[in-house]
């Protein structure tokens, strides 16, 4: 009996390949538009799927290395706030875990936790966030407010070698913080609505967060009261040592890119000593590799729609990518559950037609074969991550005055 | 002649007095299954838009949270951007503050709305300049208040640049080329002054209505400046029919040396309203619903902030205090008015409230919870067709009194009385934007950048 997982997708324009939006499948005028996007989502919701990150960066550019990547004209180009994006995506789903990407280097943390805390009542416990540390050199122009920052990897790619990106990391650490503190204000029960004190609230089941960090401060308590998750999830893509130690200290869920199954042991083995050195949060941390996939019918097929699809655009990536056929994948997917990671997570290279490909073929094969987690009706993300539900820390704090 | 055409906005109850929170029918105010209610409740009735306040951070009363009328509520964006899916036709207009946000990424989550809602997102552009409020902030309370409207003014007109970059047709997509946009796709904006540094490419394509409706609610004299300049609509607080008259020719009168016509600026106070079968059974009600939203502790609490003194020992059915207020530290914080004028704040209330025999309470229910519209179907549509078809007002944003039901008489009982008078639609047109709605004119296709 393998070990069970569980299956995420990563949403991004038309795909992860640069070349995607030029297939026939394609929906290229309608990356920006709420069909596109209601469609993903439903049929990502419908199969089961443990929850969608959407993509976002604050430049036209994206994150793209690419020296000249805001004025070519051959890239899918034009993007949506992911955070509102999956706010309006939690109405027309069920059950999907909803994690946009957020950028902390320019956006006011105080804005991004409560619009957090608004997905998570909107979607009834289904709110997450992936924190991006740093900022691109075009970023900053577009906001004109911080004119230093990371320029991209240091030489040796490490980056402790570079001071601006540690910085970046200090401040996505601050970000996370203040995102749980502030989701911690307001106790579950603040709000008494008692009609013979006439209070609406209990002012002492409400918390000022009184965060002064070495970026920024934010005083008050939040102005949302306690959402049903508690903490929307926290989630990081880390590579290496700096972000595996922030994911460790401040994340609930890590995206992970092993080069292969066998890789996955190393990766546990620096997350478990850097959580063991750092964790700030009680239940462990939930680790999920990336995979890059095109699925096709054969292998010939898959081969070719690859080739045509690089032969147009090169692709760089810094996951495994897996083309192939159903089968294949599902192979692939075992092989990391046996690595004991606890979820996948696929990164379609064509939108719609490889999701479309994960749910139809690869889900139902991947449950046949006893690999995935069943949907056991657990109503929030965190519960079906097996986390629980958080408790506001100022509510703890008073148990044990 | 054809009439003039009514416009309505519905304000989701804020945080304050104006939400009775006892009423036993008072549901959620943070709860998405309200929010969808209300809006849909407002597209029934066919408003123009959704209307929705922001929140800085939780009012204080004396330097502790205030705790008897409703607090907490969603973050502005992202419940109108959850509505953007609950709804087909309505706008969804939210308060958005110019000093604790930059303009790339508001302008991105402003386009973002826009585009998601098919072309019906709305800002209502407002400053503010406190350090209370800016404590929650990466700036803090940096800005001072005569920059307020400046850099209300330049944010504005940067978002406008920003929104109009894009081509409407900068999307080709030609799979066979591979030209996703077209060469002069996307314009770069560029804004440098005291206030901002901006060198922007902007990554959100042109909206349907080519930028989200601007409305602007400060009535100050910068305000009607920042309205006549920038904004769609102006959310006003003149609801007195003479008063109103004036505020709408004054404002109306400066529209043409911005070189706008009148049919660019519409104008709409919010009103609350109570009805009844019968004149006497809606006096009976409002009066009830008033007491409901002014208990003698509120009343009390009320004073406090502007007295900034514990008031506790005063009887709110009793006459105002003697005690002189304390000016000496601002602490009455979250709520408007400024620290400045407080003086004369109190001797304008001792006035009225010796000219008219008011009680605390009595005073409090004139000052936050005097109904402007009480009276049956009939007489409520009347007046409201009146004010418009005598140019006092375009329409109103109508704020009901409970949290989500407010809205349901009024769509169901006075918004059929103004369609038989033909000044009011009777369904929205397919794929109408908020601009339509409104009857504002096409946006600019694109905007000259300072």
């Amino acid at each position: 009996m393998p070990d069970r997982i569980h299956l995420a997708v990563a949403l991004d324009g038309a795909g992860w390949h640069p070349a995607a939006w030029r297939e026939a499948t394609a929906r290229p005028t309608e990356l920006t538009s709420p069909a596109y996007w209601r469609d993903l989502a439903r049929t990502a919701d419908g199969a089961g799927l443990l929850l969608a990150t959407i993509e976002d960066a604050l430049s036209l550019g994206g994150r793209s290395v690419e020296p000249d990547a805001e004025t070519r004209r051959d890239r899918a180009r034009g993007r949506l706030d992911a955070v509102l994006l999956a706010s309006f995506l939690a109405p027309v789903t069920r059950r999907l875990g909803l994690v946009p990407t957020a950028t902390t280097t320019h956006p006011e943390p105080f804005h991004l936790a409560t619009g957090l805390q608004t997905l998570d009542h909107a979607s009834r416990g289904r709110a997450g966030v992936r924190l991006v540390a740093g900022s691109t050199p075009q970023e900053r122009a577009n906001f004109g407010r911080r004119s230093e920052g990371p320029t991209g990897l240091p030489a040796s790619g490490r980056v402790e070698d570079d001071p601006a990106l540690l910085a970046a990391f200090r401040e996505v650490g601050e970000v996370a913080d203040v995102i749980r503190r502030l989701a911690d204000s307001w106790e579950d029960d603040a709000i008494v609505r008692d009609l013979t004190s006439g209070k609406f609230l209990d002012r002492d089941r409400v918390h000022k967060v009184s965060f002064e960090g070495e970026f920024f401060s934010v005083t008050g308590a939040s102005i949302v009261p306690r959402s049903p998750q508690g903490q929307p999830l926290i989630t990081a893509l880390a590579h290496q040592t700096v972000p595996y130690r922030f994911a460790a200290q401040h994340a609930d869920l890590v995206f992970v890119t092993p080069s292969d199954a066998a890789a996955v042991g190393g990766i546990r083995n620096e997350l478990a000593e850097a959580s063991d050195a750092v964790r700030e949060i009680d239940e462990p941390l939930r680790v999920f590799a990336d995979l890059l996939v095109l699925v096709e019918d054969t292998p010939d097929e898959a081969a070719a729609v690859w080739a045509r699809l690089e032969e147009r655009a090169a692709l760089t990536t810094d996951a495994r990518v897996v083309v192939g056929t159903a089968d294949d994948l599902v192979e692939e997917i075992r092989a990391l559950a046996d690595a004991a990671v606890d979820g996948v997570r696929l990164r379609p290279a064509r939108l719609p037609a490889d999701l479309d490909a994960i749910v139809d073929r690869v889900v139902p094969r991947a449950a046949a074969a006893g690999i995935l987690f069943p949907d056991d009706g657990a109503p929030t993300l965190r519960e079906r991550l097996g986390l629980p539900r958080r408790a506001s820390r100022y509510a703890r704090q008073e148990v044990g005055a | 002649m054809t009439r003039r055409q009514i416009h309505l906005a519905a304000h989701f109850p804020g945080v304050n007095n104006t939400t009775v929170w006892t009423d036993p029918d008072a549901g959620s105010q943070i709860d998405f299954d309200s929010f969808a209610y209300f809006a849909r409740t407002a597209e029934r009735g066919l408003f123009d838009y959704l209307f929705l306040a922001e929140g800085l951070r939780l009012r204080e009363h004396r330097g502790q949270l205030h705790d008897l009328d409703v607090a907490g509520r969603p973050n502005t964006l992202a419940i109108l951007s959850a509505l953007a899916a609950a709804t087909e036709h309505i706008g969804l207009v939210g308060t958005l503050n110019t000093t604790f946000n930059e303009p790339y990424e508001l302008a991105r989550q402003l386009g973002t709305l826009d585009l998601l809602s098919n072309g019906r997102a709305g800002w209502n552009a407002v400053t503010s300049s406190d350090a209370f409020h800016g404590a929650n902030f990466r700036r803090g309370g940096y800005l001072d208040h005569a920059d307020r409207y400046v850099r209300a003014a330049e944010f504005a007109s940067l978002s406008k640049a920003l929104w109009s970059s894009w081509r409407d047709d900068a999307v080709v997509a030609d799979a066979e080329t591979g030209a996703f946009l077209r060469e002069d796709a996307i314009a770069r904006v560029r804004h440098e002054s005291r206030l901002f540094d901006v060198d922007a490419v902007f990554d959100v394509p042109r909206s349907p209505q080519g930028r989200p409706v601007i409305v602007q609610a400060g009535d100050s004299p910068d305000g009607r400046d920042f309205a006549t300049e920038h904004a769609d609509v102006i959310f006003s607080l003149h609801t007195e029919f003479a008063d109103a008259q004036q505020f709408y020719r004054d404002v109306k009168g400066r529209l043409a040396a911005h070189g706008r016509d009148e049919d660019s600026l519409k104008i709409l106070p919010a009103v609350t309203f109570v009805l009844g079968d019968t004149a006497e059974e809606a006096r009976e009600r409002s009066r009830e619903i008033a007491l409901a939203q002014v208990r003698p502790q509120t009343a009390i609490t009320y004073l406090e902030q502007i007295w900034n003194r514990d008031l506790s020992g005063y009887d709110a059915d009793g006459p105002l205090p003697e005690v002189e207020p304390d000016t000496g530290v601002e602490t009455a914080q979250g709520f408007a008015g400024r620290h400045a004028a407080i003086r004369a704040r109190v001797s304008q209330l001792r006035a009225q409230a010796d000219a008219e025999h008011l009680s605390i309470r009595e005073l409090v229910i004139r000052l936050t919870a005097k109904h402007t519209f009480v009276g049956t179907p009939e007489h409520v549509a009347s007046e409201i067709d009146r004010y418009v078809q005598e140019r006092a007002t375009d329409g109103f944003t109508v704020v009901g009194h409970v949290t989500p039901h407010g809205l349901d008489e009024f769509a169901d009982r006075v918004v059929p009385l103004l369609q038989e008078r033909g000044s009011y639609r009777r369904s929205y047109d397919e794929g109408a934007t908020l601009h339509d709605l409104l009857g504002l004119p096409p946006v600019a296709d694109r905007v000259a950048v300072s």
